[in-house]
């Protein structure tokens, strides 16, 4: 019964996360690029502030798996970063932190890439 | 012929008129299913991840599911899948880090003609571009920050 | 030429028509008006710019076999489509031994083709000139908008581009009775729309104004033709034009765009409807010149309309310019 209500939290923050990101879509035009760094700087300052580890006891995946937990992870890896190295590692911790969806997409990309071609939309 | 600021406004109304409406809890609940079903599967991998490699601590964790779900991504948008969970989606389907990737994996596809220098490299963050450099830029502010605090 | 209004003395036949239509046109209503229809949109070639660039080459060979004639004996070529700096055309006429013009004018490139060639016979300096135009909706949708694979919603105000390639052989000395007589150039016309998605409603007023322009010039009213047919307002464009029109006495009864015919709006998933510059190319050299030959139709007014916009003009904050060519054609005995 746990393992419902913990997925059924996730269901519920994700969908409700991209609802917002809808809204926003559908009353203002904005494009992927724009949507993507607004929810990215939200996930950064929400763990500047610390609320970010509290939501995400509850809603785990909900959270992290939207762009929010990159921009997360950017913020906690910086933080911690600054208090373990100073200088240095406020400024390499939070590129270190992300560096495991940068370097996955990157790499991903340059894979299908050479493998795959687009496709024309609309054809059967 | 240019109109002035005042008749284009009024002309905005009119295209209000008869354009038509935007489909509104249509596209929001599409959005609500398909982000929440993607976040559930992170959320499944996440929970597999922890049963089958129990020694993982549950930063690594989080590392390998976002890798695994990027890698998800790839593969649909390499098929021509992941175009149309967008089309149906919305939102749902962008913001999620799967969004983030199908955006880098079709922007690298699309140029591949252009060679692998010029075309798929160059190309390669046209859209995601942005969220790298905001991303980054702010976790240097709060790095900063955090130094004095 | 009367104000922005070239009326031919001599008017000038329309001696042959080709088309080559893509897949999703071939699932449309108009697909039986088409000469040759395509299974496959990249045409075997390895990137659609190059399969763009094969469609133009097919039109114009084919139209050269439908006329029996030889490069040789065409004296120009006016063609565009809208892929950056032409090479649709530039690369396409390579292969094609005719004198060439490379014309752009955005979605309205067919009018302004068909208009040149017109005048170029009128003044006696040709006898023979094809206009020719092709879009492909890939190719189009890279250049203006995102990548193919990329997972976004189209919103409902957008418009599908045409695959396909259509082209106009007018001949001096032809016996054909379909003739052009008169063409409006128009002027550019910008509202301040800046909704890239949104084409119809950025060009409905150009065409408004176009066609203010011929009726006035000419002295006809809207009841002088039997079908206007303007080129790719979709939708919402076509709405918004007989509304405008009708603010200024103008009742559009005889009215229809390319854009809403070429596709089934609805069951093909077009959004707003088809766009392109060979939108109204397929629509005139497939649909309307059948109906000018049977008969059912003997006076028509063409109007392309283009919104002339590109990705950077767009990204640095200017609006969308439009422009819209009249072009009319009538059986005369």
């Amino acid at each position: 019964m746990n393992v419902f209500i913990d997925y059924l939290l996730v269901f519920a923050v994700g969908g409700g996360i991209c609802v917002l990101g809808q809204l926003f879509i559908n009353y203002t035009k904005m494009t992927s690029a724009r949507i993507l760094v607004i929810f990215l700087l939200i996930g950064v300052v929400l763990e500047a502030c610390g609320v970010f580890e509290s939501i995400k006891e509850v809603a785990q995946a909900g959270i992290t798996v939207p762009i929010t937990g990159f921009g997360s992870n950017l913020a906690k890896g910086a933080i911690k970063g600054a208090r373990e190295n100073g200088v240095l590692g406020a400024i390499v911790g939070g590129t270190k932190a992300a560096s495991a969806g940068l370097a996955g997409a990157i790499f991903i990309g340059f894979l299908s890439a050479l493998v795959a071609k687009p496709k024309s939309k609309g054809v059967k | 012929m240019i109109l002035n600021k005042e008749e284009q406004k009024v002309y905005k109304k009119e295209i209000k008129d008869v354009a038509p409406k935007t489909k509104h809890i249509s596209t929001l609940l599409r959005a609500f299913f398909t982000g929440g079903t993607i976040c559930c599967i992170g959320q499944g991998v996440n929970q597999v991840l922890g049963i089958l490699l129990p020694s993982l601590t549950e930063e690594d964790r989080g590392g390998y599911t976002t890798l695994l779900m990027i890698f998800f991504t790839g593969i649909l948008t390499a098929f021509g899948v992941y175009d149309h969970i967008g089309n149906f989606g919305g939102a749902g389907s962008i913001i999620p880090i799967t969004g983030f990737a199908n955006s880098i994996v079709s922007q690298a596809m699309e140029h591949k003609r252009e060679g692998i220098i010029f075309g798929i490299c160059s190309n390669m963050f046209a859209i995601a571009g942005p969220v790298i450099v905001m991303g980054i830029t702010a976790s240097v502010v709060v790095g900063i920050v955090y130094l004095f605090l | 030429m009367k104000n922005q209004t070239v009326l031919f003395r001599s008017p000038v036949p329309v001696a042959e028509t080709a088309t080559i239509a893509g897949p999703k046109e071939k699932e449309g209503p108009l697909h039986a008006y088409f000469h040759y229809t395509l299974e496959d949109d990249l045409l075997k070639q390895d990137s659609h710019e190059h399969a763009e660039i094969r469609l133009h080459v097919g039109v114009l060979k084919q139209l050269l076999n439908r006329a029996k004639l030889s490069p040789q004996e065409i004296d120009c070529a006016f063609a565009g489509d809208l892929l950056d700096e032409i090479i649709g055309s530039n690369f396409a006429m390579r292969e094609l031994d005719i004198p060439f013009f490379g014309i752009y004018n955005a979605c309205a490139t067919f009018g302004e083709s068909l208009i040149l060639g017109s005048c170029m016979i009128e003044g006696g300096f040709a006898e023979r000139v094809t206009c020719s135009v092709t879009s492909h909706f890939a190719t189009a949708e890279r250049q203006y908008r995102y990548p193919l694979e990329l997972g976004c919603q189209r919103t409902p105000l957008s418009q599908w581009t045409v695959t396909g390639a259509g082209a106009t052989l007018l001949d001096k000395n032809a016996t054909s009775k379909i003739k052009i007589t008169s063409g409006t150039i128009g002027k550019v016309v910008d509202y301040g729309i800046k909704d890239a998605n949104d084409m119809g409603c950025v060009m409905a007023p150009a065409a408004l104004s176009t066609l203010r322009t011929h009726l006035q010039d000419t002295g006809r009213t809207v009841d002088y033709y039997d079908k206007i047919f303007t080129g790719d307002l979709g939708y919402s464009g076509s709405l918004l034009l007989q509304k405008k029109a009708s603010e200024t006495g103008i009742i559009l009864h005889n009215h229809e765009d390319c854009g809403n015919l070429i596709y089934n709006r609805i069951a093909q998933n077009v959004e707003s409807g088809g766009s392109g510059a060979c939108c109204c190319g397929l629509v005139f050299n497939g649909y309307i010149y059948d109906q000018l030959q049977k008969g059912r139709l003997k006076k028509v007014l063409l109007m392309p309309t283009g919104a002339l916009l590109s990705k950077t003009s767009s990204l640095q904050g200017e609006s969308i310019p439009a422009i819209c060519h009249a072009v009319s054609v009538e059986v005369i005995e």
